[in-house]
């Protein structure tokens, strides 16, 4: 299927994708509100729902080595898209999914899109899952995002998020909420960057049901300017199980950051770790890469972009 | 190459206070093309801080800094770095985030093959194919740490390359490893200098000049046959220009076979 894309949009979903244009395979492309394109593949289909916006995502048993793309775009101000996407993931599959939403908003008015996706991951199945929100343009209308994200992972499956808001977004509230089962494990990586006077809330709530079940949360943010960072995850466990919780925040200006990392156990086995670090950037490390001929913006910059690399 | 005239640098003795403590008090000295200076005297007397003032990390309270016949007292660290200047922390920063390839990249300027990398580690005694993509953060052992450091400093190949305490946290083994390079690069001919600020009887041998700092002043100044004597270090005596504490030397299992 043919289409046309803007060079606005190009750019966005480049910036979503870092694949120029449409990607190949299973894709679903969202514009404003609308299905702009799709396509399924053999082993991966894509439906639209019929209860609620948005799609189901069917992987089926033993797909190896797919990416499913799943961007959603929005350059139409005074908008709120709410979408819900639902990844079925059949047993002994491994797949990566990218999805994330870019708004370019050059108006007054806000721009908000609230993505609930759900992930349902059966046994032995491996899922990588890459979700960047970024947010443009010149006008001083909002531009919001609000995901949801809820995984369920059945027995020996692994899950790796890496959700990164990259800038550009004025206010965020990100919900994440998973069940682990036995012998399974989930990586959540978030990274997070706000300026100006912009908000984002992370909350999250990951319960570890299943024996040898295990989680790693790792957060790295940058708060600059007048900006505020509340990061809020809790993990419990109700089962031998394994949890490392690891916040790690630099803060600039005036922002302000609040980590609140909670650990609950529920099972004398479970072994639960939680550490949160918030701080400016060390001095001795610009004295470094000055000794090394940077400036010391340049220092400055190069050290944020390898922390959120 | 680099000339010290009568620098003086005095902090004040508690924070906000008008009475100043002397920590380099008059030092001149003159440090010509492809030589090798070791610094050294006993702690507190001045060594690290005159490093720092070389490279712009202090700024000394009067005097003059000449380097290839450029005034350079006043100018930044960075400005110094671009002239030629190079420096090799003896407690190394580190980096959440940035991987041991992207750091040697920044040192030397640009992109780096794998080859090249590989190069830089094994000199000082690191095998690379477990450290290139590692990142430079508190996963690392404080002596696999410092030869990353010094690593950095053979990637930005400077004119005038500073290493303080080079040896400090550094096992036996990969110092034998890293005297070997120290005398490999800086006994060629190349145009080059460098000088260490060191302990280690091994570097200070290989010295083209040793110079003996007590109190922030020379005390003694000369080759290694002239000053080596005085040191004491064989004999562990309370001489000439002796120690008030034995080298750090910490020895670990890192396996250096590369």
């Amino acid at each position: 299927m043919a289409v046309d894309l803007s060079p606005i949009d190009a750019d966005l979903l480049k910036t979503l994708t870092d694949v120029h244009g449409i990607p190949d395979g299973a894709y679903n492309i969202r514009k404003d509100g609308e299905l702009l394109t799709r396509s399924s593949s053999a082993n991966i289909e894509i439906a639209t729902k019929t209860d609620n916006p948005g799609i189901d995502i069917f992987i089926k048993e033993g797909t190896k080595g797919e990416k499913v793309y799943i961007p959603v775009i929005m350059s139409k101000a005074g908008m709120t898209d709410v979408v819900y996407n639902t990844f079925h993931v059949a047993d002994d599959c491994d797949v990566t999914i990218i999805a994330g939403c870019g708004i370019h908003n050059d108006a007054h008015e806000k721009a908000e899109h609230d993505g609930i996706h759900t992930f349902n991951i059966g046994k032995n199945s491996r899922v990588k899952y890459i979700e960047r929100h970024y947010g443009e343009g010149t006008g001083d209308g909002e531009r919001v995002l609000n995901p949801v994200t809820k995984v369920y992972m059945d027995s020996d499956s692994y899950c790796e998020m890496e959700l990164s808001q990259i800038g550009g977004v004025t206010s965020t509230q990100r919900d994440t909420d998973a069940e682990v089962g036995a012998g399974s494990k989930l990586v959540l990586l978030e990274k997070l960057l706000t300026n100006g006077d912009q908000v984002a809330v992370s909350n999250m709530k990951v319960e570890l049901k299943g024996e040898d079940s295990s989680v790693q949360v790792i957060s790295r943010s940058v708060a600059q300017d007048n900006s505020k960072q509340t990061f809020n995850p809790l993990v419990i466990g109700e089962a031998p199980c394994n949890a490392h919780v690891q916040c790690d925040a630099i803060i600039m200006g005036n922002a302000t950051v609040t980590a609140i990392p909670g650990i609950e156990a529920a099972h004398e086995d479970a072994q639960l770790v939680h550490e949160a670090a918030i701080g400016k950037i060390a001095g001795d490390q610009i004295t470094k890469l000055m000794t090394l001929g940077l400036t010391e913006e340049e220092a400055e910059a190069e050290i944020l972009d390898d922390f959120l690399s | 190459m680099l000339e010290l005239k009568d620098i003086v640098f005095e902090v004040p003795v508690t924070e906000g206070s008008s009475e100043t403590k002397r920590i380099i008090d008059g030092i001149s000295l003159s440090i010509d093309t492809d030589k090798f200076v070791v610094i050294t005297g006993p702690n507190g007397g001045g060594k690290s801080t005159l490093a720092k003032l070389i490279m712009g990390i202090e700024k000394p309270t009067s005097g003059k800094i000449i380097f290839k016949g450029q005034d350079i007292t006043n100018l930044p660290i960075t400005e110094r770095a671009r002239l030629g200047i190079g420096y090799g922390f003896q407690q190394p920063a580190r980096f959440k985030g940035m991987k041991v390839k992207k750091l040697l990249e920044l040192a030397a300027g640009k992109r780096l093959p794998m080859l090249a990398c590989n190069e830089y580690l094994s000199e000082v005694g690191l095998c690379s194919a477990n450290y290139l993509t590692r990142e430079v953060d508190k996963s690392l052992s404080g002596g696999e740490l410092k030869r990353i450091e010094i690593a950095t400093v053979l990637a930005a190949n400077p004119d005038l390359a500073i290493y303080d305490e080079p040896e400090a946290g550094i096992d036996l083994w990969s110092f034998d490893r890293l005297t070997q390079t120290f005398e490999e690069l800086y006994k060629q001919e190349n145009g080059k200098s460098i000088i260490i600020i060191s302990h280690q009887e091994r570097i200070i041998e290989l010295a083209d000049e040793i110079v003996c700092l007590r109190d922030g002043k020379i005390e003694s100044q000369g080759t290694v046959e002239e000053i080596l004597p005085q040191l004491g270090l064989s004999a562990k005596s309370n001489s000439y220009c002796s120690f008030t504490e034995p080298p750090d030397l910490h020895l670990t299992e890192i396996s250096t076979n590369c």
